[in-house]
């Protein structure tokens, strides 16, 4: 998890079946990234566990922290990238890229944050660069180039 | 505290230690020794590496998250189970077709075709070792090729582990082509879930008590 202010940009390089979700405050050029892994908390097997990783808990984490940095929270607006399915595997933890993205945007629901720009599901993996100057967010793949969202 | 959180945070002892490197071992050679057949040379193995390390730090390994692999993948179903990652740039992937076919030619699919048995092969003969190894039984499902970041791919093999810790044990080894200085290296990537040691330790009769 990673809080910036512009000219500082955020990035994370090769998500698969994670989820990329940036919050920011176009006001006042402040954005932060958390990289999710699995959708609910609850499904953590260690008391101690790194909540960040987790869709509901991590986009909590990440909502207080942008305050407490200076954001605004009615202002607070969400792109999100990634969530593929990489692996056709039959296994139940491989479909874990849809429900990824499905805990993330009901989290961000819960939250009255509006999902601005989304890129996600699909095959591919995915690094991604917010600006938070500019608010975009360039989503580039290995085999289908860039796009900016 | 359940058993296999109890093993990771004391990290292993030296008997264990020298049981992952010897899954590493038995498992890449076997490989190595088909991948050799299959080829008419020799190929080398480097010693097997065992790793605690930070998710992120897995992805270094592989050139870094967003560096462009081609790999095979396979999940371990069964009594130890895991994922199994044999990764090739996409220049040593198109290398090895190649020279399998001795010439530049194929279509697409006749490459990717050849590029999956290469993952039968080799997949096969290090799962089949450790099976033999461990007495275990190990149900390995049908490697897939896929070419795309090492981060993407490597994530999800990563996933059932995120659930208890923010690390990983890696078991790497290398396979190098002599012949040719550092054209043909493939890196396998054994990455037991958390119920793995418990068996596989029980399996070769060492405990942690």
């Amino acid at each position: 998890m990673n809080i910036v202010t512009a000219p500082e940009v955020l990035k994370t390089s090769g998500l698969g079946s994670c989820v990329g979700v940036v919050l920011y405050d176009a006001g006042r050029a402040k954005a932060g990234m958390v990289h999710i892994m699995l959708p609910n908390f609850n499904y953590s097997k260690n008391a101690g566990d790194n909540p960040a990783k987790y869709a509901d808990s991590g986009i909590e984490l990440l909502y207080h922290r942008l305050i407490k940095a200076g954001g605004c929270p009615q202002r607070f607006t969400a792109k999100i990238a990634g969530g593929a399915q990489m692996f056709q595997f039959s296994t139940d933890m491989m479909r874990i890229g849809p429900r990824n993205v499905e805990a993330v945007k009901s989290k961000l629901l819960q939250l009255n944050i509006p999902l601005e720009a989304a890129d996600v599901g699909g095959k591919c993996g995915r690094t991604i660069e917010f600006d938070p100057s500019s608010c975009l967010l360039n989503v580039r793949t290995v085999h289908k180039g860039e796009r900016i969202i | 505290m359940k058993a296999e959180e109890r093993v990771f945070k004391d990290e292993f002892s030296a008997l264990q230690l020298d049981v992952l490197k010897e899954v590493g071992n038995i498992g890449a050679g076997n490989a190595a020794a088909s991948l050799s057949t299959l080829l008419n040379k020799p190929i080398n193995m480097s010693v097997p590496s065992i790793q605690v390390i930070e998710f992120d730090k897995v992805m270094d390994l592989a050139g870094g998250a967003d560096n462009e692999t081609v790999s095979i993948s396979l999940r371990i179903e069964g009594d130890a189970p895991g994922s199994m990652f044999f990764m090739l740039s996409p220049q040593q992937a198109d290398d090895f077709i190649t020279e399998l076919f001795k010439e530049e030619s194929g279509s697409t699919e006749l490459r990717q075709s050849a590029l999956q048995e290469l993952g039968n092969i080799i997949a096969g003969s290090y799962l089949s070792s450790l099976a033999d190894f461990t007495q275990l039984d190990l149900m390995p499902t049908v490697p897939v090729v896929v070419s795309d970041m090492a981060g993407a791919i490597l994530s999800a093999g990563l996933i059932k582990l995120s659930q208890y810790y923010d690390r990983a044990i890696v078991i790497e080894t290398l396979l190098e082509d002599k012949q040719v200085d550092g054209k043909m290296n493939g890196h396998f990537f054994l990455f037991p879930d958390p119920e793995f040691y418990k068996v596989l330790f029980r399996s070769v009769g060492v405990f942690n008590e």
